[in-house]
């Protein structure tokens, strides 16, 4: 389908499958499962160069010219070190693309959606591209996009959980109110949690700890690929209602017990 | 003179350090990385001249892998 096409930011995607890049056993294993998944986004976290290993540097591995580059905040506890660490991501990047995370509490990494709505206003006067992580809370969904945030990013559960889509009722309401892209974030554990994500009509969904840890990324990659694709597919075709009374997929006349009675 | 690299304190024995100076010693790409000098971000071209002085707080931040 040429045709359905995604746009956020200016940018237009093929791929509605957005790959995290953390976790992978190795940069060679990463690389395979990103060509593997056809995906044209990937995410970066920042930190702290290890002393120990100057030269170990992500950025070799990936290709700038096939993905676009979107840096996370992850790390940050409020809008402040968010806003410090979206400066940083745009020196390191030489882009404005921005995933904003603000996770104060690290058990739960839960997003701050005060800190959350803060940062994206001001970051958006700065000229990011914002994506916003947040709860699946469809008022702040409308608040997010207000204040010009590029696409909202609500969690299925929280971050590496793969418990799947536990906020279904709410990412309905967030897919019908949106006037910008939803890309279903975090807690996507298998293809099929892809795929109904995409079915709703997310516009994209991204997943990373799904494809980095499972026994074979780069065959999990292509998986996900698949679901997201037929998932996608399924929506632009437009799904049945559900019902609760059975309706019959075969024709109720004409059969023998109508028209010969024996059986009547 | 001392400075905080990286949230730890480093002893700097060379007169006049610089940013250009301390990611070469420490076998560090310059284009692999940002350099943030007291919360204040150095663009790659001031590098050389950017002198670091007792008690900065000098922090290298690249990209890692993430979600």
């Amino acid at each position: 389908m040429l045709t359905d096409m995604l746009t956020i930011g200016g940018h237009t995607f093929n791929s509605r499958l957005f790959l995290g890049t953390g976790k992978f056993s190795s940069s060679a294993v990463m690389k395979e499962a990103i060509a593997a998944s056809g995906t044209e986004m990937v995410t970066v976290a920042l930190r702290r160069v290890d002393l120990n290993n100057p030269e170990d540097d992500i950025m070799i591995a990936l290709d700038r010219k096939k993905c676009v580059f979107l840096p996370n905040t992850s790390g940050a506890r409020n809008a402040e070190e968010a806003i410090r660490l979206a400066h940083l991501a745009r020196a390191a990047s030489g882009s404005s693309w921005l995933k904003l995370e603000v996770t104060p509490d690290p058990r739960t990494l839960l997003p701050d959606p005060v800190e959350t709505l803060k940062a994206t206003a001001e970051l958006v006067r700065a000229g990011f591209i914002v994506l916003p992580y947040m709860n699946a809370d469809p008022i702040l969904a409308l608040r997010l996009q207000d204040v010009g945030a590029a696409a909202v990013m609500p969690l299925g559960s929280p971050i590496g959980t793969n418990q799947g889509i536990l906020t279904a009722f709410q990412i309905e309401i967030i897919i019908d109110q949106a006037r910008v892209p939803v890309v279903v974030d975090a807690g996507i554990g298998a293809p099929s949690h892809a795929a109904l994500a995409m079915e709703m009509g997310a516009d994209a969904v991204l997943v990373n700890t799904a494809i980095s840890v499972a026994g074979d990324p780069v065959a999990m990659a292509r998986a996900f690929a698949q679901a997201v694709e037929a998932g996608r597919t399924a929506f632009v075709a437009g799904m049945g209602s559900r019902g609760k009374q059975a309706q019959a997929s075969s024709p109720l006349t004409g059969t023998l017990a109508t028209d010969l009675g024996f059986l009547a | 003179m001392q400075i905080h690299l990286n949230g730890t304190p480093k002893t700097i024995t060379t007169e006049s350090m610089t940013v250009a100076r301390l990611l070469q010693e420490l076998g560090i790409p310059a284009a692999s990385v940002v350099v943030e000098l007291n919360k204040t971000i150095i663009q790659p071209d001031c590098y050389a001249a950017s002198s670091l002085q007792n008690n900065d707080q000098v922090e290298l931040i690249r990209f890692v892998g993430g979600g």
